[in-house]
């Protein structure tokens, strides 16, 4: 079942001496797109890995709920979770229908080749392409394959670190049509992002973090770059 | 970088089915055999269209026992008691070289952080893993064993099988503590050296077993050489345990 809410609630992460996140409480609603903003060292990619279950919080806790139901971060939960990360999270020495197939397969999806290529229609990488090694890729196309592999089993939680970098118009183009789809088919969507103008006009929820602290909290269905600029230098500045 | 079109994307496209739907095509979640046969399978895959990694621990290992054969003469013939420790420390350092080289590929698109990211059973995706290298690891010996046997001018007979049994519950038991710690180490900057340093110590029994197990075989002591299997086996059975025991806390951040 998907998730319908999740909670940030007092969420620290300490690496050593530095204190990478200090106190965040967020909560994150269905049918929403929520833009992550802080300059470089804010703690978005720490806050990302700690809502993918990959980073346990130092202090805090994270709630997933389900329906009304609140819900542990096992094996199930992670069904649930798209993650787009700086790295492609793909294999180099795989092709792109080999590497969905596999993590298709993890995540239990039913017919994993029909799935990899209505996937890899979505995110417009065609036919010669997806039967190369995913080392042979430019960044943008790695890109695209990255996007496909974080919704393989269209998750209820899709997490977007930087997932605009390298991707030509068309790329962009056709995240912002994922973005929009994930967000009408009431999936939650963070998005870490330093282009304001590519992610305004999506966003509903904007959260901003400085030196490892919430420093603002807004929403709005729908910014204007303008808007979203403005927000974000008055706060992240 | 603006978008334009953008807005007339937010709406779901005809062609693509309500969230409910799709869900219909999800079964209800991978088991943890087929989990590990895909993880091993993928790893094999891998290194079937590179050889990358089997190469060089084989030409490692082969040149160890190459060097050995000349280093270890006494009345113009090459040492029979030198080659339970030649082989051993052929193994132990190829299978090094290998366990590091296997997880640099994971570091490279960071596809270990995927692996557990996915619903699939961690403790799966670790024995998927241990399986890839141990098939590794014994391709490696199924090498060194004939070229000992060959420098060292050992003839075996049945006992060969006896030897092949050893080795293959070394090569589990060093794939089993092996990945633990290289998967553990993913993330460290000096894993190349540090993995060695955690490693061998742990590997001390194991390496022990294996070196008397051989020795014994070679001189003819059944008793004492299925004595040392059973340790092995004891050794491979214990870490087993142990690993899927910490494996899950020790990879995660």
């Amino acid at each position: 079942m998907p998730l319908s809410r999740v909670a940030v609630q007092k969420v620290g992460k300490r690496f050593g001496q530095h204190r990478a996140l200090v106190g965040v409480d967020v909560e994150l609603a269905a049918g929403e797109v929520c833009a992550l903003l802080g300059p470089n060292g804010a703690g978005k990619s720490t806050l990302v890995g700690i809502l993918s279950t990959l980073v346990r919080p130092s202090s805090g806790d994270v709630t997933y709920v389900e329906g009304d139901a609140a819900r542990r971060a096992d094996d199930r939960l992670r069904r649930e979770i798209g993650l787009l990360a700086h790295a492609s999270l793909c294999y180099g020495e795989l092709t792109a229908v080999e590497n969905l197939v596999f993590f298709a397969g993890l995540y239990g999806v039913a017919e994993p080749q029909a799935r990899a290529h209505a996937l890899l229609d979505q995110v417009g990488l065609d036919g010669k392409a997806r039967e190369r090694t995913v080392r042979t890729y430019s960044r943008g196309m790695v890109q695209r394959l990255a996007l496909a592999r974080a919704l393989v089993a269209d998750p209820s939680l899709l997490l977007l670190d930087e997932p605009f970098t390298g991707l030509d118009r068309g790329g962009a183009l056709a995240l912002g049509q994922r973005l929009g789809q994930a967000r009408a088919d009431g999936a939650i969507v963070v998005v870490v992002t330093h282009d304001l103008e590519a992610i305004a006009e999506v966003t509903d929820h904007v959260v901003i973090l400085r030196r490892g602290q919430l420093v603002h909290v807004e929403k709005k269905r729908g910014f204007t770059y303008a808007e979203l600029r403005d927000v974000y230098h008055r706060h992240a500045d | 970088m603006p978008i334009d079109g953008l807005s007339e994307n937010l709406t779901m496209p005809a062609s693509c089915p309500p969230r409910a739907q799709r869900r219909t095509t999800m079964v209800v979640g991978p088991s943890f055999l087929r989990t590990a046969g895909a993880v091993a399978a993928k790893d094999l895959r891998v290194e079937l269209r590179s050889r990358e990694v089997v190469y060089t621990m084989t030409f490692f290992a082969a040149v160890i026992v190459v060097v050995f054969s000349f280093a270890f003469v006494k009345d113009q013939k090459a040492l029979i008691e030198a080659v339970p420790g030649v082989a051993w420390a052929a193994v132990v350092f190829a299978g090094t070289i290998g366990l590091g080289r296997a997880f640099d590929r994971e570091r490279e698109g960071d596809t270990m952080r995927a692996l557990l990211l996915s619903p699939a059973p961690r403790l799966a995706v670790f024995a998927g893993k241990t399986v890839a290298i141990t098939a590794l690891v014994i391709a490696v010996e199924a090498v060194v064993l004939p070229l000992c046997l060959l420098f060292f001018n050992v003839d075996l007979g049945a006992a060969v099988l006896h030897l092949a049994l050893i080795l293959a519950l070394g090569a589990l038991g060093f794939s089993v503590v092996g990945t633990v710690f290289a998967a553990m180490l993913l993330r460290v900057r000096s894993r190349d050296v540090l993995l060695p340093v955690v490693l061998y110590p742990i590997l001390v029994p194991m390496i022990m077993a294996g070196t008397k197990a051989t020795g014994a075989l070679l001189a003819g002591a059944t008793g004492d050489a299925w004595f040392w299997t059973q340790f092995l086996a004891a050794y491979d059975a214990v870490f087993v345990i142990v690993s899927l025991w910490t494996f899950e806390a020790l990879v995660i951040e």
